[in-house]
């Protein structure tokens, strides 16, 4: 762009978008709003990180450590417990989610009728969009109890073999087990995988597909060929957008769950490792001085936690796309 | 971006048609509906042996049947390529028929016993000096509101002027992609280290124990700002180059054209994300919880002293029930209704903006 400069003409009529002095004042105005808005982004971030940290440190620093009734002096007895859950619950509703929501993604994306799928991807966006105390509610009174009356004696009839059915320990009968609270949370981040793999299926390139089609292949076969494999980045990706949403899932996780002291393996009993959200959450309301900090000592533990889940989906996402674009 | 599921039946109706003319088999529709109602009729078999109806065997065992069905069937008559293809298709179709199980419970166990206390008593009163039966969420919806808006009055702003930095000013310079990436890390912040921050920061000013809106109001924001940022972008970076152009030729400066010509043409976007990102935050509990508490009364100041919120007070009737249990869970679901009411009314609302403020020209 090429800005030729004209001295300027006394007898020039006024522009008609106003005086020059106020134009140049409001763009001045506008870049100092819209930077500082920018730059507020970092401050924030910056803020959140350093006050957790500040707020944290005086479990690692205190000489006075009597106010710590639960998990004793060590921080990391304390926190152990609670990543092992977390990580625990979330991964297991990963592995129940991912396939599900591929198959969903699929059928909106290439199976249902075009004015059928538009609807369908609202009813799933809707799933994502019910808060996570209702999920909590409904998973204890209608989804708890139909498990522990039907699935989970059944597992531990037929499955006990495997590690985590063992029947060493008597099988929950009020079905709030970390099994239950891993469904429930799949139930909720299969609308985010649902969503971010669609969104990719529908990008295939059209010139694939009927290339495939063109050679004899079924429906079935052209999407293992071209479909499938365009979208495998984005189906990782969020995947592991969904993952990050699951480490962090509280109230579904403190209302359902029957939390104990320790590392449990069996997902359906009632001594289970409690994560570190609803940890937080359940028991904030009644700590005071050390306690505290020690909570928000285990949240910037699963501040770092997520953040790293969600660099890893980033950088799948970026490197995503390669070989199948054209 | 294009659909490409007529396309394809046209192509698979070429197919088959050859294949049936050539070779002896294939699956008509005729079959396809046998194989469902035989299975439909094979899962209410179930009920046979207990004698009573049971609707989740019914549904998991017509689902089994059909997908079993349909494979063997078409694996005698057709070929196994085409059984693997029916195989897929059936299960696809029936894991969204699975997905749809638990939206449909959700929705219709909270209706029917949030219709137990749906009356006009329970958005009219409060829990003061409420004892056993009786009692509302007047006070809990107050609090919902101040501190939503709150929310939003503070993440609208800052997350529109960060979506114009990084689109009509950044450009590609290294201080947009740190915001860029910034903006990120703050979408997977959980929601409950945004109420232990917005925590961490009151006790700075107030000492321990801080319990306020706006302390409530701020961790939301923490969690809104990142979602308006998204949408924002993506809906300014949608608005043609050629208006800005056009508009610059004319003389109009910067400020002016973002003002009046990308804002208002990118506008019915940004308007749904902002709503979208509403539904999002009124459904917080955690960071409520920690900042904000619950109250058993109106506290119309966001400025001091604890607050009732409606996700809050659902999870405290229904994890805290006073005597009688019945009326106080009553209450949860009833709170709990209101709140999926709410989230249903401005996601459905959204569309509608969308689709009504949408430009001409524009798709």
């Amino acid at each position: 762009m090429t800005i030729i400069d004209h001295p300027k003409q006394p007898t020039e009529p006024d522009s008609p978008f106003g005086d020059e002095k106020i134009s140049k004042a409001g763009d001045k105005v506008f870049f100092g709003l819209s930077f500082g808005a920018a730059s507020l982004i970092l401050v924030t971030l910056g803020a959140v990180a350093l006050f957790l940290v500040k707020e944290a440190l005086p479990v690692f620093t205190a000489s006075d450590k009597s106010d710590l009734e639960r998990g004793g002096d060590s921080f990391l007895g304390y926190v152990g417990p609670l990543v092992l859950g977390t990580v625990y619950i979330a991964t297991i509703a990963l592995l129940i989610a991912t396939p599900i929501a591929v198959a969903v993604a699929l059928y909106i994306s290439h199976y249902a009728p075009k004015r059928l799928s538009q609807t369908l991807g609202y009813f799933i966006d809707l799933l994502a969009a019910i808060p996570s105390v209702v999920y909590g509610i409904w998973g204890i009174t209608v989804l708890a109890p139909i498990l522990s009356r039907t699935l989970y004696p059944w597992l531990d009839d037929y499955a006990a073999w495997l590690p985590f059915f063992g029947s060493d320990v008597n099988v929950s009968t009020s079905g709030r087990s970390t099994l239950t609270v891993g469904i429930v949370l799949a139930v909720m981040v299969l609308p985010i995988i649902t969503a971010i793999s669609r969104e990719v299926f529908l990008q295939t390139p059209r010139l694939h597909e009927e290339a495939s089609l063109a050679l004899g292949a079924t429906r079935w076969e052209m999407i293992r060929q071209a479909v499938l494999p365009y979208g495998r980045s984005g189906v990782i990706s969020g995947a592991m957008l969904g993952l990050g949403r699951a480490l962090g899932e509280t109230m579904a996780v403190a209302i359902i769950l029957s939390p104990a002291d320790g590392y449990f393996w069996n997902i359906i009993t009632n001594s289970n490792s409690n994560t570190i959200a609803a940890n937080i959450a359940l028991q904030f309301p009644e700590s005071s001085g050390l306690e505290v900090n020690r909570l928000i000592a285990t949240g910037l533990v699963l501040f770092i936690i997520t953040f790293g889940v969600n660099a890893l989906a980033r950088r799948l996402a970026d490197t995503g796309f390669s070989g199948a674009e054209g | 971006m294009m659909p490409t599921a007529e396309h394809l039946d046209t192509v698979e109706d070429v197919d088959s048609h050859t294949n049936g003319d050539i070779t002896s088999g294939e699956l008509a529709g005729k079959g396809v509906f046998a194989i469902c109602g035989g299975a439909v009729v094979l899962g209410a078999l179930t009920w046979l042996p207990s004698g009573s109806v049971n609707w989740a065997r019914w549904v998991i065992v017509t689902i089994l049947a059909y997908i079993i069905g349909t494979y063997v069937v078409s694996r005698i008559v057709e070929s196994k390529r085409h059984a693997t293809d029916r195989l897929a298709t059936a299960v696809m179709t029936s894991s969204f028929a699975v997905v749809l199980l638990p939206l449909v419970s959700v929705v219709w166990t909270v209706v029917e016993r949030g219709s137990n206390r749906f009356d006009w008593t329970f958005y009219s009163e409060t829990m003061r000096g409420v004892v056993g039966e009786g009692g509302g969420a007047y006070h809990a919806i107050i609090g919902t509101l101040i501190i939503t808006a709150m929310a939003a009055t503070f993440s609208v702003p800052f997350g529109l002027f960060t979506a114009i930095y990084l689109v009509e000013y950044g450009g590609k310079t290294r201080f947009a992609k740190w915001v860029t990436g910034l903006v990120d890390v703050m979408t997977g912040i959980p929601s409950i280290v945004a109420g232990l921050f917005a925590y961490a920061l009151f006790v700075l000013v107030d000492g321990p124990g801080h319990r306020s809106g706006l302390a409530g109001a701020v961790a939301l924001t923490l969690l809104m700002t990142p979602v308006v940022v998204r949408a924002s972008e993506e809906m300014l970076r949608l608005v043609p180059n050629e208006l800005r152009e056009a508009s610059y030729a004319l003389g109009v400066p910067k400020w002016k054209t973002i003002a009046k010509i990308v804002l208002p043409t990118a506008v019915a976007g940004i308007l749904t994300g902002i709503v979208l990102s509403i539904a999002r935050v009124i459904g917080e509990t955690a960071p409520l919880l920690i900042t904000v508490g619950i109250a058993q009364g109106v506290n119309y100041n966001p400025f001091s002293g604890r607050m009732a919120t409606l996700p809050v007070f659902t999870y405290n009737s229904y994890a805290f029930p006073t005597l009688p249990r019945d009326a106080s869970l009553d209450r949860a679901w009833a709170s709990a209704l209101t709140l999926v009411i709410i989230v249903a009314v401005l996601f459905t609302g959204a569309r509608i903006l969308s689709s009504i403020l949408k430009p001409k020209g524009l798709k």
